[in-house]
Protein backbone atom coordinates (compact mmCIF):
# COMPACT_ATOMS: atom_id res chain seq x y z
CA UNK A 1 0.00 0.00 0.00
CA UNK A 2 1.36 3.52 -0.96
CA UNK A 3 0.22 6.39 1.20
CA UNK A 4 1.14 10.53 -0.30
CA UNK A 5 0.53 13.04 1.47
CA UNK A 6 0.32 16.24 -0.85
CA UNK A 7 0.95 19.62 0.01
CA UNK A 8 3.01 22.46 -0.70
CA UNK A 9 4.94 21.80 2.18
CA UNK A 10 2.74 23.34 4.90
CA UNK A 11 2.70 22.59 8.68
CA UNK A 12 -0.81 20.88 8.12
CA UNK A 13 1.20 18.68 5.46
CA UNK A 14 3.80 17.14 8.01
CA UNK A 15 1.02 16.99 10.63
CA UNK A 16 -1.15 14.52 7.83
CA UNK A 17 2.32 12.64 7.35
CA UNK A 18 3.11 12.30 11.38
CA UNK A 19 -0.72 11.04 11.64
CA UNK A 20 0.12 8.25 8.55
CA UNK A 21 2.46 6.92 9.59
CA UNK A 22 1.23 6.44 13.63
CA UNK A 23 -2.02 5.07 11.79
CA UNK A 24 0.05 2.66 10.25
CA UNK A 25 2.21 1.72 12.86
CA UNK A 26 -0.95 0.98 15.08
CA UNK A 27 -2.33 -0.59 12.33
CA UNK A 28 0.58 -3.14 11.95
CA UNK A 29 0.36 -3.16 8.15
CA UNK A 30 2.99 -2.53 5.07
CA UNK A 31 2.59 0.80 4.11
CA UNK A 32 4.99 3.66 2.77
CA UNK A 33 4.17 7.42 3.54
CA UNK A 34 5.52 9.59 0.84
CA UNK A 35 4.98 13.47 1.03
CA UNK A 36 4.38 14.84 -2.59
CA UNK A 37 5.10 18.13 -2.84
CA UNK A 38 5.54 18.55 -6.72
CA UNK A 39 3.07 20.83 -8.40
CA UNK A 40 2.48 18.53 -11.15
CA UNK A 41 1.63 15.84 -9.26
CA UNK A 42 -0.72 17.29 -7.42
CA UNK A 43 -2.74 19.04 -9.88
CA UNK A 44 -3.10 15.76 -11.78
CA UNK A 45 -4.87 14.57 -8.66
CA UNK A 46 -6.87 17.50 -9.23
CA UNK A 47 -6.56 18.25 -5.33
CA UNK A 48 -7.65 22.41 -4.98
CA UNK A 49 -7.17 21.83 -1.40
CA UNK A 50 -4.20 20.84 0.75
CA UNK A 51 -3.21 18.82 2.21
CA UNK A 52 -4.89 16.16 -0.11
CA UNK A 53 -4.23 12.25 0.95
CA UNK A 54 -3.99 9.58 -1.83
CA UNK A 55 -4.18 5.89 -1.01
CA UNK A 56 -3.13 3.61 -4.01
CA UNK A 57 -3.97 6.65 -6.48
CA UNK A 58 -7.13 7.05 -4.61
CA UNK A 59 -8.22 10.36 -3.49
CA UNK A 60 -9.66 10.01 0.10
CA UNK A 61 -9.30 13.31 1.87
CA UNK A 62 -8.54 17.15 0.69
CA UNK A 63 -8.44 20.14 2.92
CA UNK A 64 -7.89 18.91 6.35
CA UNK A 65 -5.83 17.38 8.50
CA UNK A 66 -7.65 14.36 10.05
CA UNK A 67 -7.15 12.63 13.22
CA UNK A 68 -5.51 9.67 14.33
CA UNK A 69 -8.61 7.66 14.30
CA UNK A 70 -10.42 9.07 11.15
CA UNK A 71 -6.75 8.44 9.44
CA UNK A 72 -7.48 4.60 10.17
CA UNK A 73 -10.39 4.97 8.89
CA UNK A 74 -9.33 6.34 5.42
CA UNK A 75 -6.60 3.19 5.65
CA UNK A 76 -9.15 0.89 6.61
CA UNK A 77 -11.68 1.51 4.38
CA UNK A 78 -9.05 1.62 1.20
CA UNK A 79 -8.33 -1.96 2.51
CA UNK A 80 -11.85 -2.68 2.40
CA UNK A 81 -12.53 -1.11 -1.07
CA UNK A 82 -9.89 -3.07 -2.49
CA UNK A 83 -10.65 -6.70 -1.14
CA UNK A 84 -13.93 -7.11 -2.45
CA UNK B 1 -5.99 7.45 -12.30
CA UNK B 2 -9.32 7.44 -10.59
CA UNK B 3 -10.78 10.01 -8.28
CA UNK B 4 -11.75 8.51 -4.43
CA UNK B 5 -14.52 7.25 -3.37
CA UNK B 6 -15.00 9.28 -0.24
CA UNK B 7 -15.70 8.15 3.13
CA UNK B 8 -18.66 5.21 2.28
CA UNK B 9 -21.66 6.79 4.23
CA UNK B 10 -21.84 5.02 7.43
CA UNK B 11 -25.06 6.24 8.39
CA UNK B 12 -25.11 5.13 12.31
CA UNK B 13 -27.69 7.75 13.06
CA UNK B 14 -27.06 10.87 13.61
CA UNK B 15 -29.45 11.46 16.57
CA UNK B 16 -26.63 11.31 19.24
CA UNK B 17 -24.88 14.33 17.24
CA UNK B 18 -28.10 16.20 16.98
CA UNK B 19 -28.61 15.83 20.62
CA UNK B 20 -25.34 16.98 21.94
CA UNK B 21 -25.76 20.55 19.76
CA UNK B 22 -29.01 20.58 21.17
CA UNK B 23 -27.83 20.82 24.88
CA UNK B 24 -24.62 22.74 24.25
CA UNK B 25 -27.29 25.54 22.33
CA UNK B 26 -29.40 25.55 25.19
CA UNK B 27 -26.34 25.84 27.71
CA UNK B 28 -24.99 28.58 25.62
CA UNK B 29 -28.43 30.81 25.78
CA UNK B 30 -28.30 30.43 29.35
CA UNK B 31 -24.87 31.99 29.64
CA UNK B 32 -25.27 34.17 27.17
CA UNK B 33 -28.51 35.60 28.97
CA UNK B 34 -26.47 35.61 31.98
CA UNK B 35 -23.38 37.59 30.60
CA UNK B 36 -23.99 40.89 32.85
CA UNK B 37 -25.26 39.32 36.03
CA UNK B 38 -22.61 37.46 36.21
CA UNK B 39 -19.85 40.13 35.87
CA UNK B 40 -22.29 42.27 38.55
CA UNK B 41 -21.56 39.70 40.91
CA UNK B 42 -18.31 39.15 40.30
CA UNK B 43 -16.89 42.81 40.26
CA UNK B 44 -19.43 43.90 43.64
CA UNK B 45 -19.88 40.87 45.84
CA UNK B 46 -17.57 39.06 45.13
CA UNK B 47 -14.13 41.08 44.54
CA UNK B 48 -16.02 44.01 46.27
CA UNK B 49 -14.89 46.94 44.16
CA UNK B 50 -16.33 50.17 45.01
CA UNK B 51 -18.91 51.15 42.37
CA UNK B 52 -18.62 54.10 39.79
CA UNK B 53 -15.05 54.14 39.87
CA UNK B 54 -12.86 53.36 37.07
CA UNK B 55 -11.18 50.46 38.82
CA UNK B 56 -14.69 48.88 38.81
CA UNK B 57 -15.62 50.22 35.71
CA UNK B 58 -12.92 48.19 33.98
CA UNK B 59 -12.74 45.11 35.86
CA UNK B 60 -17.15 44.76 34.99
CA UNK B 61 -16.38 45.54 31.10
CA UNK B 62 -13.54 42.97 31.22
CA UNK B 63 -15.67 40.01 33.07
CA UNK B 64 -18.49 41.11 30.49
CA UNK B 65 -16.80 40.91 27.43
CA UNK B 66 -14.16 38.25 28.06
CA UNK B 67 -16.85 35.56 28.38
CA UNK B 68 -19.69 37.24 25.66
CA UNK B 69 -16.47 37.10 22.57
CA UNK B 70 -15.79 33.90 23.86
CA UNK B 71 -19.24 32.51 23.55
CA UNK B 72 -19.91 34.36 20.54
CA UNK B 73 -16.66 33.32 18.53
CA UNK B 74 -17.99 29.91 19.82
CA UNK B 75 -21.44 29.81 18.28
CA UNK B 76 -20.13 31.65 14.92
CA UNK B 77 -17.67 29.23 14.38
CA UNK B 78 -19.56 26.04 14.74
CA UNK B 79 -22.14 27.77 12.49
CA UNK B 80 -19.77 28.69 9.80
CA UNK B 81 -17.68 25.58 9.91
CA UNK B 82 -20.73 23.54 9.88
CA UNK B 83 -22.21 25.51 6.48
CA UNK B 84 -18.91 25.11 4.72
CA UNK B 85 -19.07 21.32 5.30
CA UNK B 86 -21.14 21.59 2.27
CA UNK B 87 -19.20 23.79 -0.10
CA UNK B 88 -15.79 22.75 -1.21
CA UNK B 89 -13.14 24.65 -3.92
CA UNK B 90 -14.30 22.05 -6.13
CA UNK B 91 -17.80 22.71 -6.34
CA UNK B 92 -16.87 26.24 -6.66
CA UNK B 93 -14.61 25.54 -9.42
CA UNK B 94 -17.92 23.77 -11.10
CA UNK B 95 -20.07 26.83 -10.36
CA UNK B 96 -17.58 29.69 -11.32
CA UNK B 97 -16.68 27.59 -14.68
CA UNK B 98 -17.81 29.90 -17.86
CA UNK B 99 -18.84 32.73 -16.12
CA UNK B 100 -18.11 35.76 -17.41
CA UNK B 101 -16.18 38.94 -15.50
CA UNK B 102 -18.79 41.13 -13.58
CA UNK B 103 -21.43 38.25 -12.71
CA UNK B 104 -18.37 35.75 -12.31
CA UNK B 105 -16.69 38.39 -9.69
CA UNK B 106 -19.80 38.59 -7.65
CA UNK B 107 -20.36 34.97 -7.25
CA UNK B 108 -16.59 34.30 -6.90
CA UNK B 109 -16.84 36.62 -3.94
CA UNK B 110 -19.56 34.59 -2.43
CA UNK B 111 -18.26 31.35 -2.95
CA UNK B 112 -14.83 32.64 -1.21
CA UNK B 113 -16.48 33.51 2.08
CA UNK B 114 -18.21 30.27 2.42
CA UNK B 115 -15.93 28.13 0.76
CA UNK B 116 -13.47 26.34 3.39
CA UNK B 117 -9.96 27.00 2.61
CA UNK B 118 -6.32 28.33 4.43
CA UNK B 119 -3.88 30.62 2.66
CA UNK B 120 -1.28 27.18 2.00
CA UNK B 121 -3.66 26.25 -0.81
CA UNK B 122 -3.82 29.34 -2.65
CA UNK B 123 -1.74 27.66 -5.39
CA UNK B 124 -3.25 24.53 -6.62
CA UNK B 125 -6.12 26.39 -6.08
CA UNK B 126 -5.21 29.41 -8.17
CA UNK B 127 -3.45 26.70 -10.87
CA UNK B 128 -7.03 24.62 -10.87
CA UNK B 129 -9.01 27.73 -11.51
CA UNK B 130 -7.06 29.24 -14.00
CA UNK B 131 -6.65 26.10 -15.98
CA UNK B 132 -10.06 25.25 -16.16
CA UNK B 133 -11.14 28.68 -17.66
CA UNK B 134 -11.81 30.91 -14.84
CA UNK B 135 -10.87 34.38 -15.72
CA UNK B 136 -7.90 35.54 -13.63
CA UNK B 137 -9.95 38.27 -12.52
CA UNK B 138 -12.88 35.97 -11.19
CA UNK B 139 -9.95 33.69 -9.64
CA UNK B 140 -8.17 36.63 -7.81
CA UNK B 141 -12.66 37.61 -6.00
CA UNK B 142 -12.37 34.62 -4.93
CA UNK B 143 -9.00 34.43 -3.36
CA UNK B 144 -9.29 37.83 -2.13
CA UNK B 145 -12.84 37.82 -0.26
CA UNK B 146 -12.22 35.04 2.15
CA UNK B 147 -9.27 36.94 3.92
CA UNK B 148 -11.07 40.33 3.63
CA UNK B 149 -14.11 38.85 5.64
CA UNK B 150 -12.29 37.11 8.47
CA UNK B 151 -15.03 35.66 10.80
CA UNK B 152 -13.41 35.95 13.73
CA UNK B 153 -13.05 39.54 13.21
CA UNK B 154 -16.60 39.76 11.97
CA UNK B 155 -17.26 38.02 15.96
CA UNK B 156 -14.77 40.56 17.42
CA UNK B 157 -16.42 43.42 16.31
CA UNK B 158 -19.71 42.25 16.63
CA UNK B 159 -19.23 41.86 20.31
CA UNK B 160 -17.11 44.95 20.90
CA UNK B 161 -18.75 47.73 17.96
CA UNK B 162 -22.12 46.34 17.81
CA UNK B 163 -23.79 44.63 14.44
CA UNK B 164 -23.88 48.10 12.53
CA UNK B 165 -19.66 48.00 12.88
CA UNK B 166 -20.04 44.13 11.70
CA UNK B 167 -22.12 45.12 9.24
CA UNK B 168 -20.05 47.32 7.19
CA UNK B 169 -16.79 45.38 7.46
CA UNK B 170 -18.40 42.82 5.87
CA UNK B 171 -19.99 44.47 3.04
CA UNK B 172 -16.79 46.54 2.27
CA UNK B 173 -14.92 43.77 2.57
CA UNK B 174 -17.15 42.04 -0.28
CA UNK B 175 -17.21 45.13 -1.85
CA UNK B 176 -13.01 45.00 -2.33
CA UNK B 177 -13.03 41.69 -3.63
CA UNK B 178 -15.56 42.12 -6.27
CA UNK B 179 -14.24 45.24 -7.50
CA UNK B 180 -10.71 44.74 -7.05
CA UNK B 181 -10.98 41.35 -9.15
CA UNK B 182 -12.77 43.02 -11.57
CA UNK B 183 -10.67 45.74 -11.97
CA UNK B 184 -7.60 43.04 -12.19
CA UNK B 185 -9.76 40.99 -14.94
CA UNK B 186 -10.81 44.09 -17.10
CA UNK B 187 -6.22 44.92 -17.54
CA UNK B 188 -5.52 41.91 -18.86
CA UNK B 189 -2.94 40.35 -16.88
CA UNK B 190 -2.77 36.94 -18.01
CA UNK B 191 0.86 37.04 -19.26
CA UNK B 192 1.98 38.01 -15.78
CA UNK B 193 0.74 34.94 -14.49
CA UNK B 194 4.03 32.09 -14.73
CA UNK B 195 4.35 30.19 -17.84
CA UNK B 196 4.36 27.09 -16.73
CA UNK B 197 0.58 27.23 -14.94
CA UNK B 198 -1.13 27.13 -18.11
CA UNK B 199 0.87 23.84 -19.57
CA UNK B 200 -0.15 21.87 -16.24
CA UNK B 201 -2.96 19.04 -16.53
CA UNK B 202 -5.76 19.19 -13.97
CA UNK B 203 -7.07 15.90 -13.10
CA UNK B 204 -10.66 16.08 -12.32
CA UNK B 205 -11.13 17.39 -8.42
CA UNK B 206 -12.68 15.77 -5.60
CA UNK B 207 -15.74 17.47 -4.03
CA UNK B 208 -15.35 15.98 -0.16
CA UNK B 209 -18.81 17.97 0.59
CA UNK B 210 -21.34 15.48 -0.45
CA UNK B 211 -20.90 12.03 1.34
CA UNK B 212 -20.57 13.78 4.78
CA UNK B 213 -23.05 12.48 7.51
CA UNK B 214 -24.40 14.93 9.88
CA UNK B 215 -22.49 13.33 12.59
CA UNK B 216 -19.47 14.39 10.49
CA UNK B 217 -20.80 17.38 9.90
CA UNK B 218 -21.08 18.32 13.27
CA UNK B 219 -17.85 16.68 14.53
CA UNK B 220 -15.89 18.89 12.50
CA UNK B 221 -17.90 22.00 13.54
CA UNK B 222 -16.92 20.73 16.95
CA UNK B 223 -13.24 20.39 15.88
CA UNK B 224 -12.95 24.11 14.44
CA UNK B 225 -14.06 25.76 17.74
CA UNK B 226 -11.57 23.93 19.89
CA UNK B 227 -8.98 24.42 17.52
CA UNK B 228 -9.61 28.38 17.10
CA UNK B 229 -10.38 29.32 20.44
CA UNK B 230 -7.46 27.27 21.84
CA UNK B 231 -5.59 29.51 19.30
CA UNK B 232 -6.79 32.88 19.68
CA UNK B 233 -8.57 33.10 23.38
CA UNK B 234 -5.03 34.83 24.83
CA UNK B 235 -5.73 38.08 22.07
CA UNK B 236 -8.75 38.62 23.15
CA UNK B 237 -8.51 38.32 27.07
CA UNK B 238 -5.77 40.43 25.80
CA UNK B 239 -7.74 42.56 23.58
CA UNK B 240 -10.27 43.14 26.13
CA UNK B 241 -7.62 44.08 28.74
CA UNK B 242 -6.62 46.63 26.35
CA UNK B 243 -10.30 47.77 25.24
CA UNK B 244 -11.36 47.36 29.08
CA UNK B 245 -8.29 50.09 30.71
CA UNK B 246 -9.14 52.44 28.01
CA UNK B 247 -12.72 52.63 28.82
CA UNK B 248 -12.24 53.38 32.35
CA UNK B 249 -8.98 55.79 31.87
CA UNK B 250 -8.32 57.26 28.74
CA UNK B 251 -10.30 60.29 27.87
CA UNK B 252 -12.48 60.20 24.95
CA UNK B 253 -11.64 62.06 21.83
CA UNK B 254 -7.89 61.63 22.53
CA UNK B 255 -6.82 60.79 19.20
CA UNK B 256 -9.89 62.49 17.35
CA UNK B 257 -7.18 64.92 16.43
CA UNK B 258 -4.98 62.95 14.24
CA UNK B 259 -7.09 59.95 13.68
CA UNK B 260 -10.38 61.59 13.31
CA UNK B 261 -12.83 61.18 10.63
CA UNK B 262 -11.62 64.41 9.23
CA UNK B 263 -8.82 63.22 8.05
CA UNK B 264 -8.32 61.47 5.15
CA UNK B 265 -4.59 61.49 5.09
CA UNK B 266 -4.68 59.02 8.42
CA UNK B 267 -6.58 56.62 6.11
CA UNK B 268 -4.03 56.72 3.79
CA UNK B 269 -1.52 56.22 6.65
CA UNK B 270 -3.29 53.48 8.10
CA UNK B 271 -3.07 51.45 4.85
CA UNK B 272 0.37 52.08 4.26
CA UNK B 273 1.28 51.20 7.49
CA UNK B 274 -1.02 47.98 7.41
CA UNK B 275 0.25 46.33 4.35
CA UNK B 276 3.39 45.04 5.40
CA UNK B 277 2.18 44.28 9.11
CA UNK B 278 0.60 40.79 9.33
CA UNK B 279 -1.44 39.81 12.06
CA UNK B 280 -4.31 37.16 12.56
CA UNK B 281 -7.95 38.86 13.25
CA UNK B 282 -7.85 38.35 16.80
CA UNK B 283 -4.31 39.75 17.13
CA UNK B 284 -5.47 43.23 15.82
CA UNK B 285 -8.08 43.50 17.77
CA UNK B 286 -6.62 45.50 20.67
CA UNK B 287 -5.20 48.33 18.62
CA UNK B 288 -8.40 48.13 17.19
CA UNK B 289 -10.46 48.67 19.83
CA UNK B 290 -7.68 50.77 21.60
CA UNK B 291 -8.12 53.41 18.36
CA UNK B 292 -11.89 53.45 18.33
CA UNK B 293 -12.04 53.93 21.98
CA UNK B 294 -10.15 56.97 21.69
CA UNK B 295 -11.77 58.62 19.04
CA UNK B 296 -10.20 57.50 15.79
CA UNK B 297 -12.55 57.42 13.02
CA UNK B 298 -14.28 54.28 11.99
CA UNK B 299 -13.16 54.40 8.44
CA UNK B 300 -9.35 54.88 9.41
CA UNK B 301 -10.02 51.72 11.88
CA UNK B 302 -11.80 49.45 9.84
CA UNK B 303 -9.26 50.39 6.70
CA UNK B 304 -6.12 49.64 9.20
CA UNK B 305 -7.66 46.56 10.19
CA UNK B 306 -8.17 44.98 6.63
CA UNK B 307 -4.78 45.86 5.36
CA UNK B 308 -3.37 43.84 8.53
CA UNK B 309 -5.73 41.19 8.00
CA UNK B 310 -6.81 40.91 4.37
CA UNK B 311 -3.10 41.57 2.77
CA UNK B 312 -0.56 39.11 4.29
CA UNK B 313 2.66 38.81 2.76
CA UNK B 314 2.83 35.52 3.13
CA UNK B 315 0.35 34.81 1.28
CA UNK B 316 2.01 36.72 -1.56
CA UNK B 317 5.31 35.06 -1.12
CA UNK B 318 3.14 31.40 -1.84
CA UNK B 319 1.57 33.23 -5.17
CA UNK B 320 4.88 34.49 -6.23
CA UNK B 321 5.39 30.71 -7.13
CA UNK B 322 2.29 31.19 -9.92
CA UNK B 323 2.35 34.85 -10.40
CA UNK B 324 5.18 36.97 -11.48
CA UNK B 325 5.99 40.28 -9.40
CA UNK B 326 4.16 42.48 -11.92
CA UNK B 327 0.91 41.08 -11.11
CA UNK B 328 1.64 40.54 -7.18
CA UNK B 329 2.48 44.72 -7.30
CA UNK B 330 -0.81 45.36 -9.09
CA UNK B 331 -2.83 42.92 -6.68
CA UNK B 332 -1.41 44.63 -3.63
CA UNK B 333 -1.76 48.45 -5.22
CA UNK B 334 -5.86 47.95 -6.54
CA UNK B 335 -6.36 46.05 -3.25
CA UNK B 336 -4.59 49.19 -1.22
CA UNK B 337 -6.86 51.74 -3.10
CA UNK B 338 -9.74 49.71 -2.32
CA UNK B 339 -9.57 49.82 1.10
CA UNK B 340 -8.20 53.30 1.03
CA UNK B 341 -11.73 54.18 -1.28
CA UNK B 342 -13.70 52.33 1.66
CA UNK B 343 -12.15 53.97 4.62
CA UNK B 344 -12.82 57.64 3.34
CA UNK B 345 -16.21 56.36 2.44
CA UNK B 346 -16.70 55.07 5.68
CA UNK B 347 -15.50 57.84 7.44
CA UNK B 348 -17.69 60.31 5.22
CA UNK B 349 -21.03 58.75 6.05
CA UNK B 350 -20.29 57.53 9.54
Amino acid sequence: MKIQILGSGCANCHKVEETAKQAIAQMAIDAQVELVTDMQTIMRYGVLQTPGIVIDDNVVSTGRVPALSQMVTLIADSIARQGT
Amino acid sequence: MTTGILKPSAHRGDTRAFSLVAIAAILWLIAYSQLENFAQWLTYALLRLEPETHLADSVEFFLADVPKILLLLSGTIFGVTILRTFFSAERARQLLGGKRQGIGNLLAAMLGIITPFCSCSAVPLFIGFVESGIPLGVTFSFLMASPMVNEVALVMLFGLFGWQVAVMYAGAGVAIAITAGWVIGALGLEKYVEDFVWKLGVGAGVDESRNLTWTDRIERGGSAVKEIVAWVWLYVVIGIAFGAGIHGYVPENFLAEILGPRNPLAVIAAVLVGIPLYSNAAGVMPVVSALMEKGAGLGTVLAFMMAVVGLSLPEMIILRRVLKWELIAIFIGVMAVGIIAIGILFNLVS
